[in-house]
């Protein structure tokens, strides 16, 4: 399999951006934008479409099998993560474009710093203030909620999302769904009071978010429970569960 | 006294951050990414504590001796029983914290696991690592909110700083702004497990290098039981890794097979007709290797799991079958899938007493960068556990013995750019040669000749005048794992020597490297008896 790589290049947060072009040649059918970058890095040498050698590119990963969120970035115009966009998919048309995510500040080349998703986790308050067992019927939500990446996927497609914004996107309720349904006493209240700031009242509905979470989450689900509890007061169970 | 500096925002090192914060105490946590990216979250069968909720008469007891069992009698027995004790109060910690194990009737479900004979792990279907981390995680941003936790992510250990062996800080670097500081005070390894010694080969993840731990190495930090690779019986090859497939699939009834003849033989259920498929890993990883090896017998064994019922796969391994059909285009559900041996953890590690404290003074280490709990064979959910109850008990022990009275100094790191020669990174190509060096040694099955080659591969590369200090580092530590298992002439659980096939009695012990004015010295530690007290290590 051939196929070209047009890659957003940004040596730091100063430089200027620009297009290189590599072409990747691999016999590996399940080759991914992950497999091409770290092989383009570990040969040292690869030259890109002009024979112009290719610096390292910079990039972040970990798990290699889309459990960890480190690889996200915007591949064919779409959010994802690097070790799950087959190559083979890009194949007919020989190309492929590899950007970092816009949303978050560039650090350089692939890498953004996501930092503002876990600072927001923390202003929200997502944590249980007081030891409780997750209740039977809520159980499924709860572990759907916990498989979230935090990658910033859902937050690169949002329309309402933006760094500095109060409304956190869905990172931030996919997380709050999860308190939500296990908090207890005051902490009910409050954490009821942080979702309406920064997921209900923000929430435009459009929920792009729900096609590009590479875990798979059911985020329109989380969100109508969450919303049910936390706007409209009424309890998450068995009722809800079919919503 | 400083903030305490935590390398490493995994499990074990959360588990510090926690057990430290939760008495008070200041604590930085540094990693290359947050916490969402560390290992831990891949792991997905269970967490093992006897529970006993599943009628089966079990205790801690049985909890420990199978571990020690599984370990071959390696692990520090006093550091596996306060394991063991406090497993179960972990796992109902964990609980608290609102992990949705899989319960029944509101109580915990435990399922089977290799080399244990009860049910004993508890799990969240087969996500239990990434499910734990969640909560875990949550629980920690509750200290980051009040400053007792200060994170410091993207950030890089490069060393430790060491004055006439009293560990006295770490130095940092920024990965974003490329600056270096020194963080002064006491330092928590909990880097975790050397998988970037072998890149492409582990079923880990990319950002755990191993350069911590060869640069640790290199400064004269103690290591044990190097030799002691465990290579997962069951995983498929993917593109750059290794990827597990869980050992739940066979603790909820799949079973391996090779063809024999045109027949499917199911080799283990023959062989060990009581654990069958759950033989500890070690001993199925080397059944498989030898079956493999039979001429009647075919090159690839299977792992069949058409015969687990439809709840199961809804209710225990959903996103294990998702995960095989993604990566295999098969439905495990209706065809058996192929599968391989591959490293999937390293039992040896930085060697520490049963209070993580290490060689050098004021220096711990806990998780899998510690040759702690799991001997010469790790039992499958006892990771996790060790993770967890190591962090906590590293803390402790800081704890313990820090003085009340010492005045907490809290003063930001300062960032500095650094006007002297630094290696970014160890040379792919470099990683590679070392990578390959040591695999013609520390297979499944070994034997001096292999060993010595593999050595002598080693010297080759190092021969090369241009390494840098990375890379020197790495081929360090690369000779003392084969000079470990060129040493243990004996065959004792991940460690088989096919020209000493046997287990020797003289070597239930702990090989210890140490890195000493440009040699490797390989010495053996005897392992502490049990000591027997009621209610002692309860932490």
């Amino acid at each position: 399999m051939k196929i070209k790589l047009d890659i957003l290049r940004l040596e730091n947060s100063e430089s200027e951006p620009y297009r290189q072009c590599v072409v990747f040649e691999t016999d590996d059918e399940n080759a991914t934008v992950a497999t091409a970058l770290t092989e383009i890095n570990n040969k040292g040498n690869y030259k890109d479409e002009n024979g112009k050698t290719v610096a390292p590119i910079h990039w972040e990963c970990s798990c290699l099998q889309k459990k960890c969120g480190a690889c996200a970035m915007v591949i064919n115009n779409k959010p994802q993560l690097a070790c799950n966009a087959r190559l083979k998919l890009y194949e007919k048309k020989g190309i492929v474009t590899v950007e970092p995510l816009k949303k978050f500040p560039v650090i350089a080349d692939l890498a953004a710093d996501r930092s503002i998703i876990f600072e927001n986790l923390k202003t929200m308050k997502i944590w249980l203030e007081s030891q409780t067992k997750v209740d039977e019927c809520v159980s499924e939500s709860v572990y759907d909620a916990s498989r979230c990446l935090q990658c910033g996927c859902c937050l690169e497609v949002c329309p309402n999302f933006y760094v500095g914004s109060d409304f956190f996107g869905m990172s931030g309720t996919v997380s709050a769904s999860k308190i939500i349904s296990s908090a207890g006493g005051e902490q009910k209240k409050e954490i009821a009071a942080a979702y309406k700031k920064h997921s209900y009242n923000g929430c435009g509905k459009s929920l792009a978010c729900r096609d590009v979470c590479p875990a798979g989450i059911d985020v329109e689900r989380l969100l109508v429970n969450s919303n049910a509890a936390a706007v409209w007061g009424r309890k998450i169970g068995k009722k809800n569960k079919k919503a | 006294m400083y903030r305490i500096n935590i390398i490493g925002s995994g499990l074990a090192g959360l588990s510090a951050a926690i057990t430290l914060a939760e008495n008070s105490v200041a604590c930085n946590l540094i990693s290359l990414q947050n916490s969402e990216r560390a290992q831990s979250v891949l792991a997905e069968g269970g967490i093992n504590g006897a529970l006993n909720t599943m009628g089966e008469d079990d205790n801690t007891e049985n909890h420990f001796n199978d571990t020690m069992k599984g370990g071959v009698y390696l692990s520090d027995p006093n550091a596996v029983d306060g394991l063991t004790k406090n497993a179960p109060q972990i796992i109902r910690w964990l609980e608290s914290l609102g992990v949705p194990f899989n319960t029944s009737g509101g109580e915990i479900i435990l399922r089977n696991f290799g080399g244990q004979k009860k049910k004993r792990t508890a799990y969240a279907r087969s996500s239990t690592g990434k499910i734990i981390m969640s909560a875990v995680i949550d629980e920690a941003r509750k200290y980051e909110a009040c400053g007792l936790i200060k994170r410091y992510c993207h950030h890089e250990f490069v060393k430790l700083l060491i004055e006439n062996n009293v560990c006295v800080g770490a130095l940092i670097r920024d990965r974003y702004s490329g600056k270096f500081a020194e963080f002064k005070g006491t330092v928590i390894l909990a880097c975790g497990g050397m998988n970037g010694i072998f890149p492409g080969m582990t079923t880990g993840t990319t950002q755990n290098s191993g350069d911590a731990a060869c640069t640790v190495f290199a400064q004269g930090v103690e290591f044990g039981n190097l030799e002691m690779l465990q290579y997962h019986p069951t995983t498929i090859g993917i593109s750059g890794k290794r990827c597990l497939v869980t050992e739940a699939a066979r603790g909820e009834g799949g079973r391996l097979y090779i063809e024999r003849n045109g027949d499917k033989w199911y080799f283990m259920e023959e062989k060990y007709p009581e654990l069958k498929n759950l033989m500890p890993r070690d001993v199925v990883a080397r059944e498989m290797f030898f079956v493999r090896r039979q001429p009647e017998c075919g090159n690839t064994v299977y792992l069949d799991m058409t015969g687990l019922s439809e709840s199961t796969w809804k209710n225990k391994l959903s996103d294990l079958r998702e995960e095989i059909i993604h990566y295999l285009s098969t439905d495990p559900k209706t065809d058996p899938i192929p599968i391989k041996e591959g490293i999937h953890y390293f039992m040896g590690g930085i060697n520490t007493n049963e209070c993580h404290q290490t060689n050098v003074q004021n220096l711990y280490a806990a998780g899998e960068c510690t040759c702690q709990y799991h001997g010469a064979n790790r039992l499958g959910g006892n990771s996790m556990l060790g993770a967890l109850y190591g962090g906590r008990k590293a803390a402790l022990t800081i704890l313990n013995i820090s003085k009340k009275d010492d005045k907490f100094i809290d003063k930001s790191p300062d960032f500095k750019v650094l006007h002297e020669p630094f290696a970014e990174e160890a040379s792919p190509i470099v990683i590679q040669k070392i990578s390959e060096a040591l695999l013609l040694g520390l297979g499944i099955v070994r034997n001096q000749k292999n060993l010595d080659y593999s050595l002598k591969k080693l010297c080759d590369v190092e021969k090369n005048n241009n390494l840098n200090l990375r890379e020197k580092n790495r081929i360090f530590l690369a000779k003392a794992m084969i000079i470990s298992a060129l040493g243990r002439k004996e065959s004792r659980g991940a460690h088989y020597r096919e020209d000493y096939p046997n287990r020797d009695e003289s070597f239930q012990k702990t090989s210890a490297v140490r890195f000493n004015n440009g040699e490797i010295d390989l010495k053996y530690r005897d392992i502490p008896e049990r000591r027997i007290s009621a209610n002692e290590n309860q932490a």
